[in-house]
């Protein structure tokens, strides 16, 4: 099922004002209903490497399975085949970065943190590792939806910081989850619905670290109507504020339902379609 | 790397950096920083470093800790705070930022469960130090230039001669629905861009297009059939 009817998309990616190039990678595959966020990190251009092959892997071998399987169908253990498919998918993609980071020297030690979300019957799976973020604006709300792997959050998480003390914390760019760094790893993964309307920002920290997430959420529901212009907005601000990161967005907007056909149903309303 | 610098009654007694994951502070012999006064408890208080950050933590002594005048239990300690033990004062400095960025502290890295030190409440156990990292100091961003504020008048229409002062980084303007431009504030000037609408908005009578457009002092814009003047109030 094409979901570029129900779906608008858009991405950014810029180096920032300091760095000299840019170790994110982002993905979109609008008909899929995938976007798929990534920064790396590792020496030399280690860090870009390791994003790529990621968004590379995700985006070519998830459009290569769903060819075969609708992701909204439910396994043995009433799970949806999309988790699965993520959770297999992500594994096989941190071991290619792992085995390359191994046996090529240069990019000894190279990683990539990840935040990507699949959409498919009025809603969506979201997968994450490390601190790359997706938010959610639903009406006046906006909303952090992934908790971030990071030392940060493990000291908000245990009660040594409030998050108000952890935006003067030097330790902010701590993951403690990454994609390539270890033999396994472990991604979050949660389904949630999705309503039209909806608009979902996936980021790297290059964005939430320079601007703070009050001003993000104004951002998005004031241009709303523009996307284009939120995301070029949302990564001129980062970079007014300094722009000590590379800075990434994917903005996708729920334009309206996108309920999976289901079996005889699907295949009735296909056939008095074809009737009208 | 921080310190700490003692003093009583004004004077400096003693610079202590903070090389170790766990300072003890108290009056017996064993402590790290040994204050041998009687207003000190025994184990006063402790300061766990973890990483780039300090933490305080009173050890339920008798005459307690103050930070800044206000007694605290813990405490996440911010360059330049005074922390205040009876009539001692110890003044926390971290590095300058030029020491600071040498470690480029905005580099994302790994940090693994086995190198994380543990915190305050945990104590005792051992962290292993993080690995040292070889980087290159990243140039300082330019301080932006001071920007004047800048304001809309309304010329036209009902709402003609009120004001609206241009504080956020984003204003916008004019109909959802019907058109929509808005007003960026940037560190070197104010830009107007269209949003939506069929209609793109006009500034000084020339209509725009997709882009960003810089605003000058006393430019008029026109917007679904509103006449506004921008300027900049010094």
């Amino acid at each position: 099922m094409d979901l570029s009817q129900a779906l608008e998309t858009v991405s950014r990616s810029d180096a920032g004002m300091v760095r000299s190039h840019n170790e994110d990678s982002v993905y979109l595959n609008p008909a899929l209903g995938l976007a798929v966020l990534a920064d790396g990190m590792g020496g030399y251009n280690a860090g870009e490497v390791a994003s790529g092959m990621v968004t590379t892997l995700l985006g070519s071998e998830l459009e290569k399975a769903f060819g075969r399987q609708e992701p909204q169908l439910q396994g043995n253990d009433g799970q949806r085949r999309a988790h699965d498919l993520l959770e297999q998918e992500i594994a096989r993609a941190n071991h290619a970065v792992y085995q390359a980071a191994q046996s090529q020297p240069q990019y000894a030690g190279m990683g990539t943190t990840l935040v990507m979300a699949l959409f498919y019957d009025n809603r969506m799976t979201v997968a994450h590792i490390g601190d790359s973020r997706l938010y959610r604006l639903r009406g006046e709300e906006f909303l952090q939806i992934t908790r971030d792997h990071s030392l940060l959050q493990e000291q908000i998480d245990s009660g040594i910081l409030t998050p108000e003390q952890a935006r003067h914390s030097q330790n902010k760019n701590l993951v403690t989850r990454a994609v390539g760094v270890d033999p396994t790893v472990e991604a979050e993964i949660h389904d949630y619905e999705t309503s039209p309307g909806d608009i979902y920002l996936l980021c790297s920290d290059g964005l939430n670290d320079m601007v703070e997430d009050e001003e993000i959420g104004m951002t998005v529901q004031m241009l709303s109507a523009n996307l284009e212009l939120a995301a070029t907005q949302l990564v001129q601000m980062a970079n007014d504020n300094g722009g000590r990161d590379n800075v990434s967005v994917i903005l996708v907007r729920i334009k309206g339902e996108y309920p999976a056909p289901r079996g005889l149903t699907g295949w009735l309303g296909r056939l008095l379609a074809w009737f009208k | 790397m921080a310190k700490l610098i003692l003093s009583m009654d004004g004077m400096q007694l003693k610079e202590i950096p903070l090389a170790k994951e766990r300072i003890t502070i108290g009056r017996k012999p064993h402590n790290d920083i040994q204050i041998d006064n009687l207003a000190i408890s025994g184990e006063h208080a402790v300061i766990v470093t973890i990483l780039n950050d300090a933490f305080l933590e009173d050890l339920d002594s008798t005459n307690g800790t103050q930070v800044n005048g206000q007694p605290i239990k813990k405490h996440f300690l911010q360059n330049g705070d005074v922390v205040e033990l009876g009539k001692y004062r110890l003044k926390y400095l971290k590095e300058t930022p030029q020491q600071a960025a040498q470690a480029d502290f905005e580099k994302t890295m790994i940090i693994r469960p086995e190198m994380m030190p543990k915190p305050a409440e945990q104590g005792g156990e051992k962290a292993m130090p993080a690995q040292p990292l070889e980087m290159a100091p990243p140039p300082q961003p330019p301080s932006p230039p001071v920007l004047p504020r800048g304001a809309l008048q309304v010329l036209t229409g009902t709402n003609a001669g009120k004001e609206l002062e241009l504080t956020k980084t984003l204003t916008s303007l004019g109909k959802p629905g019907v058109q929509v431009a808005v007003i960026t504030r940037r560190p070197h000037g104010y830009f107007i861009t269209h949003v939506e609408g069929a209609v793109f908005p006009s500034v000084n009578g020339k209509q725009l297009d997709a882009q960003a457009h810089p605003l000058q002092d006393h430019d008029i814009i026109e917007l679904a059939g509103t006449k506004m003047e921008f300027f900049l109030k010094s």
